[in-house]
């Protein structure tokens, strides 16, 4: 309740905040109630819309839960496959040699300027035309394509401000005890950088989540947003009821994440073994990283 | 090899794009600036609003709320924004879709730029009596702007990168041109490189200008 830009209310203030209060509730009903009149005009509020969501275990079993699994398999693949494609590329960032420094810069540079979906759907006729991945597994695959070579440059990213946020008497002490470079970056920087970029890393799997429902809308990937498409066909047009169900799906999933990134980045800036530095979440994360971008304090 | 591209209007469909960025980025901006003076303001109900909203929106996918922009407001309720025919309704109903999402992370850019303002600007200007607005107005967020630029120009990128979401309710901007090139003509590669091309052209320049921008306008301290 403490904020710079405003004093503790007096009697004026007080009753100017009940009015504003009034006001916003006035507005906010207004929109509520042309919400409801609109869905009550169009027939969205029968009863028979909703009521196989909270009767029966059909739609779950049959649609949500196997969605779900295939959203959460995309993800977990494209996170496995571009963490260490990640890691390399932002340690080869910090190369001292510009031939390693340079190319991997580019790279990146490249895969982060481009949108995901430009990606996956290139990856889509990649796999269509240059191998012979059978046409089920081919958007799984052009999905996970488009999400490491995006996210790996991402992270690429992450993993050079993690080293980057160490103090800078780190390597210079273990290079006076007589660490080469490698053994330096192995065993004195990327340890502690790692828990540095945790929470970053972990707000970034938000970004990877959200990612794979393009796959669903664009490349026919059966994930969660596509068996809503088909789950509304199936049980009588009921588009709104089965986008409510699976938003709050996405919503509570990447909520839990968020919460545990920011935790983690509370619980890492307090700690009193480590360096004290710290990737924060809304300083890379939100997949919309730029070099110098970073959100001060 | 390149006599097939006449056939396409490219020009065209990254010209959509760019509309849909910049119509989605001034939307944005506004709501989002309005969603951050209710987030630090001394109204509670407004600063619950505001928090729940950001919350909520940030954590569904762009493309959930795109593809109920279309199959929900649009074929379900009717809802066309004032337009006549499916194509323009489309378009408004994405543009709709991405302010909605966009401004969830304008509020957060601008919030962390409120956050760089020192305490004491804001209590030297509640001394000399300054009301919370005229602190907020006149004291606080030209400050927070000029610092907010930085963490502004990752949004806009990041708004310019998600316009090809509008693809999925088949606006005719970059990406579904792409797609549909890529079906007709057997030319894998050069169609993603013009395409891949086409989006450093507008992502790269925009954050190195806005950087610049940035260094130049940011408050000295």
């Amino acid at each position: 309740m403490s904020s710079v830009l405003y004093d503790a209310q007096g009697p004026r203030a007080k009753r100017r905040n009940v009015l504003l209060t009034i006001a916003f509730l006035a507005a906010f009903a207004a929109v509520l109630w042309w919400v409801y009149s609109t869905l009550k005009e169009k027939g969205q509020l029968e009863w028979v819309l909703w009521e196989p969501f909270f009767t029966s275990s059909e739609p779950w079993s049959t649609y949500i839960w196997p969605g779900l699994q295939n959203t959460l398999k995309a993800a977990g693949l494209a996170v496995i496959i571009a963490m260490p494609l990640g890691a390399v590329f932002g340690i080869a960032r910090l190369s001292d040699h510009a031939w390693i420094r340079v190319p991997a810069g580019v790279v990146v540079e490249f895969f982060r300027a481009i949108p995901v979906l430009i990606l996956m759907i290139f990856g889509l006729a990649l796999f269509a035309e240059y191998t012979n991945v059978s046409s089920d597994d081919r958007p799984l695959y052009a999905v996970v394509t488009g999400l490491v070579l995006y996210n790996a440059s991402v992270l690429a990213e992450i993993v050079r401000a993690g080293i980057l946020s160490l103090p800078k008497g780190q390597s210079e002490a273990a290079m006076a005890v007589g660490l080469r470079k490698g053994q330096v970056m192995r065993l004195i920087l990327l340890p502690q950088a790692v828990t540095a970029m945790l929470p970053a890393i972990v707000s970034q799997l938000v970004v990877i989540v959200k990612d794979t429902a393009l796959g669903g809308a664009v490349l026919t990937y059966s994930e969660l947003l596509a068996s809503a498409n088909t789950m509304s066909g199936y049980y009588g047009a009921n588009v709104l009821a089965s986008f409510t169900v699976v938003a709050v799906i996405f919503i509570a999933l990447n909520f839990a994440l968020t919460s545990f990134a920011s935790w983690l980045e509370r619980r890492l800036r307090q700690a009193k073994k480590s360096t004290g530095a710290v990737v924060g979440v809304d300083d890379l994360a939100t997949g919309n990283t730029q070099t110098g971008g970073g959100a001060g304090t | 090899m390149f006599d097939f591209l006449s056939d396409y209007d490219i020009l065209g469909a990254f010209w959509t794009t760019v509309q849909l960025a910049l119509l989605s980025a001034v939307g944005s901006l506004i709501w989002g600036t309005l969603l951050a003076a209710m987030r630090v303001g001394p109204v509670p109900l407004m600063r619950g609003f505001g928090t729940a909203y950001v919350n909520i929106v940030r954590n569904i996918p762009l493309t959930v709320i795109i593809l109920f922009a279309s199959l929900g407001l649009y074929q379900t309720l009717g809802v066309s924004l004032g337009a006549d025919r499916s194509d323009t309704a489309n378009f408004r109903l994405a543009v709709l879709g991405l302010i909605v999402y966009t401004s969830a992370f304008v509020c957060e850019a601008l919030r962390s730029g409120i956050n760089t303002v020192p305490v004491g600007q804001a209590e030297a200007a509640r001394a000399i009596g300054l009301s919370f607005s005229q602190v907020l107005r006149l004291v606080v967020l030209p400050q927070a702007f000029r610092s907010a630029v930085g963490p502004l120009t990752n949004v806009l990128i990041a708004l310019t990168k998600n316009t090809t979401v509008a693809a999925a309710i088949g606006v005719a901007e970059a990406a579904l041109l792409m797609k549909e090139m890529i079906e007709n003509e057997a030319q894998l590669l050069l169609i993603s490189a013009i395409f891949a091309f086409g989006f450093v052209c507008l992502t790269l320049p925009t954050g190195l200008i806005l950087g610049w921008v940035g260094k130049k306008v940011a408050v000295k301290r």
